[in-house]
């Protein structure tokens, strides 16, 4: 997508319907990892094609509860919803059916994530590494896929590095290939594990702003970040975690200018104020 | 480096006066690079200038005499070998190529091949169960290794064989009833071929289920993770995302497997099998030759390994593809830049 394109879906954005698909209703989620209580009765809606920051302490939740959209970790009461669809149970009569390991998969073409690590696949190019879903998962053809990989490339800004491996790219350019290879399925929510955490601080920008770009094209994203600048600038909905549970949420300017709570006020303290000033 | 300090200082006093003189224009790059212009040298300490110095590379006396060392004893050995009448060379010769022997090679390369290809895929399979998350195939797994790890080859090879003596007759048809699709005799079913193959695969299988189990758990948990969050099913997600990184730690280990069963199929002749060893074992209780014939057999060992090392460095190097930044230059790649080196060399002069 070049600039002029962006600029256009800023446009049907705001002037033509709100986004119908990438509904995200979480309720009353909790998830243990032996006697260590992570999720302590989580709720959670994310609007369709709307942009949402969960921020907080680490360990307070933040990476599980996103792990837990597209079933990655499996809840261990209430439940995630996409759509008004169940992630991972089919409802029949009174019952909540486990899905066998096909239809999770499928569920989760529709949802796509960026890791912390990146995680693409070093034996696999950076071509290789996106056309491999949308073949597999989808059932499009080769060359379909080449040419849809090719062109998610070139949107990343990477289109002359198809045929690099990711050893030999720099962990911005590995994060912005990962990128492509999660928008190769055409997800209707995009899910963003501290994605500018592992790298240097003059790589972070160039990531940010392809996600930045992605927040005006109608995909539902869930970003778990540190960059609080970021949060502000991109996010409608800014959510604070803390302990396992969500402690406040609002527009980023109630949270960063406004917080209610003692603990967003102590943790924002902490972390923003040698930055920048609000 | 112990005399550097005493050379750093005469160098930094010899080009004192060199540096001094920078102010004049059309000096040259030389002097230019050593001194910035705008900062004259502090004083008490002039900035040194090696570019006109000629490298003199550190000699290693204590390296041309191990060489030597070395090279004189390798001679010793080749002299010893190629002179003492005893190795009977000639016997060697006329046997290396006879045909009895090289029907014997081709049914050692037979059951390497055949007995190692197999081996391999029950062991990856059994890899995979080990790594189930069904108790039951992880015990299975479990106890198929156990079993044919501590018993010997022999043991298990002279088993299979005389399969026969346990089970007479051998059928297939609906457990627990008495309806059979068809029976067999055991002796015709389990020929010395199929005891040998048995043998070695299972035995084989039981070693490269750890090796491969092994590669797998050297892959990243989180290239799983990925390929299941992308929506890939799990069979592509094991063959195609983490075996082929697994290969990485696995190959050298199955190679040496492999070269293993290279000399180890010579086990069959406990079934009178004639592969290579069987075969000149029997030549040389006819002729009384025992060296020789040893050596032949040795020598075909040493060229197969041979072989197999070269496919090794190359599979080897397939799979590192992405796992280093630039692969290193293969042996020939090597030869044709020395070579060009050499020619260009000498063009210039």
């Amino acid at each position: 997508m070049t600039l002029a394109d962006s600029q256009t879906t800023v446009l049907t954005r705001t002037t033509a319907v709100a986004p119908t698909r990438g509904l995200v209703e979480i309720t009353a989620v909790h998830k243990s990892f032996g006697s260590l209580h992570v999720l302590r009765g989580v709720s959670l809606t994310v609007e369709p094609g709307s942009v949402t920051a969960i921020l907080g302490p680490s360990g307070s939740g933040k990476s599980t509860l996103l792990r837990t959209i597209n079933h990655l970790e499996k809840v261990d009461a209430g439940y995630v919803a996409i759509d008004g669809s169940l992630v991972g149970y089919r409802k029949r009569g009174n019952s909540l059916h486990e899905l066998r390991e096909k239809d999770i998969l499928k569920q989760r073409t529709g949802i796509g994530m960026v890791f912390q690590n990146f995680n693409l696949f070093g034996h696999l190019t950076a071509l290789e590494n996106v056309v491999e879903a949308p073949v597999v998962a989808q059932g499009k053809t080769k060359a379909e896929a080449r040419r849809r990989g090719l062109e998610l490339l070139e949107r990343v800004g990477l289109g002359d590095k198809a045929g690099a491996y990711p050893r030999q790219l720099s962990g911005g350019q590995q994060q912005r290939v990962a990128i492509a290879r999660a928008l190769a399925l055409d997800p209707k929510i995009l899910l963003f594990d501290e994605p500018t955490s592992a790298l240097d601080p003059e790589l972070v920008n160039e990531v940010l702003d392809v996600i930045r770009e992605l927040a005006t094209s109608g995909t539902t994203l869930v970003i778990v970040t540190h960059e609080m600048g970021f949060a502000r600038d991109v996010a409608d909905t800014v959510v604070f975690m803390d302990q396992g549970q969500i402690v406040e949420s609002g527009t980023p300017a109630e949270i960063f200018a406004n917080p209610r709570e003692e603990r967003t006020r102590g943790f924002l303290s902490k972390i923003i104020e040698p930055a920048f000033n609000i | 480096m112990t005399i550097a300090p005493t050379d750093v200082e005469q160098a930094a006093t010899r080009t004192a006066p060199q540096a001094a003189g920078t102010a004049s224009p059309g000096e040259g790059a030389q002097t230019n690079n050593a001194v910035p212009p705008a900062l004259p040298p502090a004083p008490g300490r002039a900035a040194a200038d090696y570019s006109g110095y000629r490298i003199v590379a550190a000699r290693h006396p204590w390296r041309w005499a191990g060489t030597a060392v070395v090279a004189l004893g390798l001679a010793a050995v080749l002299w010893s070998l190629a002179t003492n009448p005893r190795w009977e060379w000639d016997v060697v010769a006329q046997w290396f190529t006879a045909e009895s022997v090289i029907r014997g090679l081709g049914e050692t390369l037979k059951l390497t091949v055949i007995a190692g290809a197999l081996g391999f895929v029950l062991g990856f399979i059994l890899a995979l169960m080990r790594l189930s998350a069904s108790p039951l195939l992880v015990s299975v797994s479990w106890t198929f290794s156990w079993i044919f790890r501590s018993t010997p080859l022999l043991v298990q090879m002279l088993l299979w064989y005389n399969l026969g003596y346990l089970y007479e007759k051998i059928s297939l048809g609906i457990p627990f009833t008495s309806v059979t699709f068809f029976e067999v005799q055991t002796t015709t079913l389990v020929s010395q071929f199929a005891a040998a193959i048995l043998g070695l695969t299972l035995n084989q299988a039981a070693y490269s289920a750890e090796i491969i189990r092994g590669g797998i758990l050297s892959v990243d948990q989180g290239q799983l993770e990925a390929a299941a969050a992308l929506g890939i099913p799990a069979w592509r997600r094991s063959t195609r995302i983490v075996l082929p990184q697994a290969m990485r730690s696995i190959l050298p280990t199955a190679f040496n497997e492999i070269i293993g069963l290279v000399k180890g199929t010579s086990i069959v002749y406990v079934l009178a099998y004639s592969e290579l060893f069987y075969t000149v074992q029997v030549i040389y209780n006819r002729t009384q030759q025992v060296l020789p014939l040893l050596l032949v057999a040795t020598l075909w060992y040493i060229v197969i390994t041979s072989v197999l090392s070269v496919f090794q460095y190359y599979i080897e190097r397939h799979y590192a593809k992405g796992a280093v930044r630039t692969l290193p230059l293969t042996p020939l790649q090597k030869a044709r830049k020395f070579f060009t080196i050499r020619t260009n060399a000498r063009n210039l002069t």
